[in-house]
């Protein structure tokens, strides 16, 4: 299995997760799915609906999860990632993070040092556990 | 007939099926229904108590069943029921 990032969506997960600083901020990443690859084309930024301390924990609406869905569908994508930030720490899963880990999505984790994106990392549940898995970073060209 | 939304990570074990459409007069009843059409769905909707698993949403429309009548709450013809898992974490 390997994962296809479109460079503009990390930007826009970057300019994202930075303006969240210090706080988790979370969303969704779409595109399409085949058993061999994912490739991400699209992201959704939520608000981290955390009634806990927002600087280490993330919730997800679950109405704005449905929502996502209904536009995955609509646009003929899949819902394949969750991704959050990790503010002035590494982008490894927690016992939290893996709490709340579905089978089949991608869990995207970035790290935010200091304001700045610092790395991001993906993970899939594999057997009870959030397993590193490979991802590619691509630069899609337009041509007029 | 009431439709029941199946949640992405979820449709691997529902023949890859969006929804399911079924008859049942209760959330209870439709849940039931829809895990002995697709019994692999129950582990990841039923603990080992038979109860709902905490991290698992059902939502009738737009309202959580928690705050109407729970797995009781009534169901009528044309109701839209999803699963929705809940979707948290953080660094530690």
């Amino acid at each position: 299995m390997s994962t296809i990032l479109d460079k503009s969506v990390l930007k826009e997960i970057q300019l994202h997760l930075e303006s969240e600083y210090p706080n988790e901020g979370c969303g969704f990443l779409l595109g399409t799915d085949s058993h061999r690859s994912r490739h991400i084309t699209m992201m959704l930024r939520s608000p981290n609906q955390s009634t806990e301390n927002q600087r280490k924990r993330f919730v997800i609406d679950p109405l704005e999860y449905l929502k996502a869905e209904r536009l995955a569908q609509q646009l003929k994508l899949k819902l394949v990632v969750i991704y959050h930030s990790h503010p002035d720490h590494p982008a490894i899963p927690s016992d939290n993070d893996l709490e709340f880990a579905q089978p089949f999505f991608s869990y995207f984790i970035h790290a935010i040092q200091k304001g700045k994106m610092a790395g991001t990392r993906s993970y899939r549940l594999v057997n009870g556990q959030l397993l590193e898995e490979k991802f590619s970073i691509h630069q899609t060209i337009k041509t007029t | 007939m009431i439709t029941i939304f199946i949640p992405t990570p979820l449709r691997r074990f529902a023949a890859e099926q969006t929804q399911v459409r079924l008859n049942a007069r209760t959330v209870s009843e439709a849940v039931q229904s829809l895990t002995s059409i697709h019994p692999s769905l129950k582990p990841y909707l039923f603990d080992e108590s038979e109860v709902i698993r905490k991290h698992v949403r059902l939502y009738l429309g737009d309202e959580d069943v928690r705050e109407k009548q729970g797995i009781h709450t009534s169901l009528k013809e044309g109701d839209e029921l999803s699963i929705i898992p809940a979707i948290a974490g953080g660094k530690y």
